[in-house]
């Protein structure tokens, strides 16, 4: 596969602040690419690295095989979206979208047709004389959208592009963005801190952690086998068990996870290999289709979902003591 | 007692319109009476003439006066000389406070922002008239300007640029170049600020988007800074302006024998006795700032507001 982003031994600090260390990373030709983390880790910057709005303080990026890292933005083939969107207040959304043809002065039929088009795709046709401050948040992500694609980039950068819709827009657009993506075949790199919009959208995931990377892997991969405890901790929702606890009340040599789907709350089916340990209900939270409850056992917290079926009559009140059982084989060893 | 005052508290919290028009009451009665009623009484005095003869102001109502102001070369060339200088001014003070602006609003951290704020502002502390006259001894025969020059061997160059017609004069403290170069001094902390408020106002990531769009450093200046500075540009050239076409001093300190909008009202009204035309001559500068923010406001200088 073309390697579309290559970055090795990236380092960046502002003053005492280490914002980036040791980064390398290569993303493929047409990968929807993500870059998750808590705020604060990295991923942004990286980004800004990426775009060239940000010089590293060590290491090189090259965009399918070019060094670039001494070039400024405008002679890189990436295009951003901004987490503000950076819409141009004091243009229409014809100009906005159309911004970056005018700078390569391309002829004004060419413009006309492509910005139309362009607008079609992001069905903001009719909309071309709006002012930016006109717009709903959902439209204003659409310009934006365009505006960066209008110009073909071979790689798109989308930082936190969703961060500001609500819940209902966001799910529309992030399937939205999935299709464009798929018809511009544009390699997607995507910022976000929302670990489900991460797993739902990406081809592979790097996981960002305090400036470094824990984990580059596909969704699935990050999600069931975390190589570290705050890959499992950050993704999903899991319980850790660290060294101590584990060896006291579990017999058990090493610090592990497990996810609340795999825990067994008042199970019959129960395997004499299994952990089986009584537990107080501290907090039940309705989640629609399941509860997700919150178990104390001693100095240990582990979170586990009860489906919600309209046949069963258990009942879950905070202070019931239940019995929660797991497999041996769907726990996950975590190296701290 | 205190019931009273508490039912009246009450009052006052329920009719917040009342509230508001005690507040109101003494800056609309001073803006309104004493500052708007007495300029208007003025201007009005534009529409009265003075008896040739007896030197007495006539008070009948006609635009004699005014067809005077504008049908006499000499107060012709006044106009045009006051209305150019300013528009001078306007566009020098811009050029120099841009960059000085942009560099505060963009590249400083708050501690020297707070320096730049000072230093911009600490001249306004001292007295206009003790800075006008300092300028007039650095642009004296005998003054640092000339000391410099000569130092460098270049009075030559300095003595051919005052032989220029209309910016050249006996020296700088004496010529239209004096003016300007004093002018612009003083009414520069007027320009920068407001344009330094417009600039903080736009955001980086829009300048980052435009270089991100393949915009180079000029494009984005000429496309996106600029456009989106025009209302702080506007703002401080108004400031400027309107100052420049109303002062009387540095004229009357640095000019030539030449007057000035404002010399002309200071003696129309006071030793000539001819308030009318002084009236009709401070109508001049109120007409051209309306043209001024009208042409403005059409050419989109606050659009991005």
């Amino acid at each position: 596969m073309k390697i579309a982003l290559k970055l090795e031994s990236i380092n960046k600090s502002y003053g005492e602040v280490v914002a980036l260390k040791d980064i390398n990373l290569e993303v493929y030709d047409g990968e929807f690419f993500s870059l998750l983390g808590p705020s604060g880790s990295g991923k942004t910057t990286c980004l800004k690295v990426i775009a060239g709005f940000e010089n590293s303080d060590t290491g090189s990026v090259n965009l399918f095989d070019e060094y670039v890292t001494d070039k400024p933005p405008f002679k890189r083939l990436v295009n951003t979206v901004f987490q503000d969107y950076a819409l141009f207040p004091h243009m229409n959304v014809y100009q906005n979208v159309g911004y970056s043809l005018r700078i390569k002065k391309i002829s004004k039929e060419i413009q006309d047709q492509k910005i139309k088009q362009m607008l079609s795709i992001v069905k903001l046709e009719g909309y071309s004389n709006r002012k930016p401050n006109e717009l709903s948040g959902g439209q204003r992500q659409r310009v934006a959208l365009a505006r960066s694609l209008i110009n073909e980039p071979k790689i798109l950068l989308l930082d936190e592009p969703l961060g500001a819709l609500d819940l209902k827009l966001r799910e529309q657009m992030q399937v939205e963005l999935k299709n464009l993506q798929r018809q511009f075949k544009t390699t997607f790199i995507y910022v976000t801190h929302d670990q489900q919009e991460a797993l739902s959208m990406s081809d592979r995931i790097a996981i960002f952690n305090n400036g470094s990377i824990d984990q580059i892997d596909t969704p699935n991969n990050i999600y069931l086998n975390p190589k570290s405890s705050f890959v499992a901790d950050f993704v999903g929702t899991t319980s850790i068990i660290n060294k101590e606890f584990s060896k006291k009340y579990f017999n058990y040599d090493q610090s592990f996870s497990i996810r609340p789907e795999n825990i067994k709350i008042n199970s019959t089916n129960v395997s004499a290999d299994d952990f089986k340990i009584e537990a107080i209900i501290s907090e039940v939270q309705f989640h629609g289709s399941y509860l997700k409850i919150l178990f104390k056992f001693n100095e240990i917290q582990l979170i586990a979902f009860h489906y919600i079926n309209l046949s069963s009559k258990d009942e879950f009140v905070i202070g019931d003591q239940k019995i929660l059982s797991f497999s041996k084989s769907e726990i996950k060893n975590l190296n701290e | 007692m205190s019931n009273l005052i508490d039912s009246f508290s009450n009052f006052l919290y329920k009719k917040r319109n009342f509230l508001f028009l005690l507040f109101l009451l003494p800056p609309l009665l001073w803006l309104g009476i004493v500052y708007l009623g007495s300029l208007i009484v003025f201007l009005f005095h534009s529409l009265f003439h003075l008896d040739g003869f007896t030197g007495k102001i006539v008070y009948e109502v006609s635009f004699s006066t005014i067809i005077e102001l504008f049908s006499t070369r000499a107060n012709i060339d006044i106009l045009l000389r006051t209305v150019t200088l300013a528009a001078c001014v306007s566009i020098g003070a811009a050029v120099i406070g841009f960059p000085v602006a942009y560099y505060m609003a963009k590249f400083t951290s708050p501690k020297m922002k707070i320096f730049f704020y000072l230093a911009i502002m600490l001249p306004l502390w001292s007295s206009y008239l003790v800075r006008v006259y300092s300028w007039k001894l650095i642009l004296a025969k005998e003054g640092i300007i000339n000391w410099f020059f000569s130092k460098l061997h270049l009075t030559w160059l300095l003595e051919s640029f005052l032989s220029l017609p209309i910016v050249g004069g006996p020296s700088l403290s004496i010529s239209y170049t004096g003016m300007f170069l004093v002018f612009t001094y003083i009414w520069l902390p007027f320009m920068i600020i407001p344009i330094q408020a417009s600039l903080e106002r736009v955001p980086n990531s829009l300048i980052n988007a435009s270089y991100d769009l393949g915009a180079n450093k000029k494009d984005t200046f000429y496309k996106i800074i600029l456009p989106l500075a025009l209302p702080g540009i506007a703002a401080g050239s108004i400031f400027t302006f309107s100052l420049t076409l109303g002062d009387y001093i540095i004229p009357y300190i640095i000019g030539t024998s030449k007057f000035f909008i404002g010399q002309a009202v200071y003696t129309h009204q006071g030793t000539a006795g001819n308030v009318p035309l002084a009236a009709a001559f401070s109508l001049v500068p109120i007409g051209v700032m309306t043209i001024y923010i009208y042409l403005a406001k059409k050419l989109g200088a606050f659009n991005a507001l």
